[in-house]
């Protein structure tokens, strides 16, 4: 009888367990769950502050997920290490598990960086989990003096889930520009300017010294009066299981399409793995909540004797802040680079399309997003972009653009 | 599985199936009262211009990447439909991001918005196909 194994409990490991369950219904599945809580959706934890979801609903499936699925769902312990020649996972508390597949979903966490002084802050918190959320909760009340270390999408979201709980926020950044992994140049300002319209106060380009109690100093001389720090300088890949059984690792655990280490019967994905990225045509840590899913389902139908490949992972980002509505996928290639950088803009939206080689590379949209998974797909689908009326595309995000042929495809028939 | 499909060259473009699923969707029972003087939010849309015109609405995915990408667990799968949990939707816009057909839309609170083919209101059908004019749309199996 066939053992799978999950090593941690949150997005990648469902779309592991629906995987499995594709090909094979019946051989239990041990789930192990570092933290104490069913998988629960870990972008809505800014929502959560924010009043827009509670305990209950931020669960990513329904209670009754793991008993219909044949779990068995170990919490609050961790895995150890792994040997691949016995083909067991060795559990903190002593366990033992033999597997024949396993799955290692192990996420990231998030990187604190060594601030001068940062043990005589009494307050402080990551972003990362339901309890850094509930923890962060209990500390505020309407007078706080927020500072948050990181103007990424975690450090904003924060900023946006806490805005109307505290007295005053403001968010520094090495960077110059807000959100330096998804926006540019033209965009990040854009949206620094909406969040501090709604009272996001804004340190760009500077970052803290030293840290004394309640005061940060920053490298510009800058003092910060603060009573909760959080940190939201980055992630890093959980690698060390994988590591340390002399698997292969970059920055994240390295799979192929079908999510396998280059251990064999060992899978991995999620925020832990660094898989295909069809955008660069090169493996990268890709850490979003699709990828995750869309990974793990790979792995899970591949574990169970199925054939399944993720070879169309790109970087995807649909996050709002404040009402102002961002979408952006793809890589965005410069003129630098052989591209053409096309922008579109209208009294509410900013549109910027980058275009090679007859292919749509990537996309940044600020404002009104509606139909933007039409130039995700033609991203992930790498349509010649002479096949359609690109210029009208980029107006108006409609499958008008293409061929009446095309279109017969795609609403006269199953898709 | 019975799905709604277009056939592009019937259509005249009026937009009266967009009227039809705002007011199925509306739970009201007087057509006037439901839509008059007030913006609409139909989980169909036509598209064109004043030659080519055709109505889009969810295709009912064999694989839905909408679901896949969904954050909040809020869109599932009920006996091939794919369905959304309103109460769950945070209105981060992921489904949109990858929906490769367009087909997703905003509701007038700000979560998205899809057609899940009026089988849990009262129309029993899409009604959109009952009121459709020409035939542009149909419900059936493919």
């Amino acid at each position: 009888m066939k053992q799978y194994v999950i090593v941690g409990n949150s997005i990648a490991a469902t779309g592991c367990i629906e995987g499995i369950r594709k090909v094979d219904k019946d051989t239990t599945i041990t789930v192990i769950s570092g933290e104490k809580h069913p998988a629960y959706c870990r972008p809505l934890i800014s929502y959560y502050l924010q009043g827009n979801t509670n305990l209950e609903k931020i669960s990513y499936r329904r209670d009754t997920f793991y008993s219909d699925n044949g779990c068995e769902v170990i919490y609050g312990e961790t895995v150890d290490r792994i040997s691949p020649d016995e083909h067991k996972a060795y559990l903190s508390n002593g366990q033992e598990i033999s597997y024949d597949r396993l799955l290692v979903a192990t996420g990231s966490s998030a990187f604190v960086p060594h601030f001068e002084g940062i043990e005589t802050v009494e307050q402080k918190f990551s972003f990362m989990t339901l309890d850094d959320t509930l923890g962060l909760e209990k500390a505020l009340c309407e007078t706080s003096r927020v500072l948050i270390v990181g103007a990424g999408l975690i450090g904003l979201k924060c900023a946006e889930g806490i805005l109307e709980k505290v007295g005053k926020i403001t968010v520094c950044d090495l960077a110059n520009n807000v959100l330096s992994s998804i926006l540019d140049n033209d965009t990040a300002p854009i949206v620094q300017a909406h969040l501090e319209e709604n009272g996001v106060e804004f340190l760009m380009g500077d970052s803290v010294k030293s840290f004394h109690g309640n005061t940060a100093t920053m490298q510009s001389g800058k003092q910060v009066e603060f009573d909760i720090l959080v940190t939201a300088v980055g992630v890093r890949p959980n690698t060390s299981l994988v590591a340390d059984m002399g698997g292969e690792v970059n920055r994240g655990i390295v799979v192929n399409t079908k999510m396998q280490t280059s251990i064999s019967d060992i899978f991995a994905a999620g925020d832990c793995s660094e898989g295909y990225d069809l955008s660069i045509d090169k493996n990268r840590v890709l850490a979003l909540l699709p990828n995750a899913y869309m990974g793990g389902y790979t792995a899970g139908v591949n574990m169970a004797g199925g054939d399944n490949e993720f070879d169309d992972a790109i970087p995807m980002n649909s996050i709002g802040f404040m009402g102002l509505h961002i979408m952006t996928a793809g890589n965005y290639v410069t003129e630098e680079d052989g591209g053409t950088v096309i922008v579109k803009k209208t009294s509410d939206t900013t549109k910027k399309f980058f275009v090679k080689e007859n292919e749509l590379k990537g996309y940044i949209i600020v404002g009104n997003i509606l139909g933007g998974g039409i130039y995700t797909s033609l991203i992930r689908e790498k349509t010649p972009l002479d096949t359609l009326d690109f210029d009208l595309i980029t107006e108006n995000a409609s499958a008008f653009a293409f061929s009446s042929q095309k279109r017969r495809l795609m609403f006269g028939g199953v898709v | 599985m019975k799905r709604v499909f277009v056939n592009e060259e019937w259509c005249l473009g009026c937009h009266l199936c967009e009227y039809n699923c705002a007011f199925a969707n509306s739970g009201m029972t007087d057509m006037v009262k439901a839509l008059k003087g007030k913006k609409i939010y139909p989980k169909i849309h036509v598209n064109g211009d004043d030659k080519i015109n055709f109505a889009v609405s969810c295709r009912h995915c064999e694989d839905p990447l909408c679901v896949k990408a969904c954050i909040a667990g809020a869109l599932n799968i009920k006996d091939g439909r794919v369905c959304i949990d309103k109460t769950r939707c945070v209105g981060c816009y992921s489904c949109i991001m990858v929906c490769p057909y367009g087909s997703l839309s905003v509701s007038e609170n700000g979560t998205a918005s899809k057609c899940e083919l009026c089988l849990e209101n009262a129309c029993g059908e899409p009604a959109c196909v009952k009121g459709c004019p020409n035939r542009a749309i149909v419900y059936e199996e493919r």
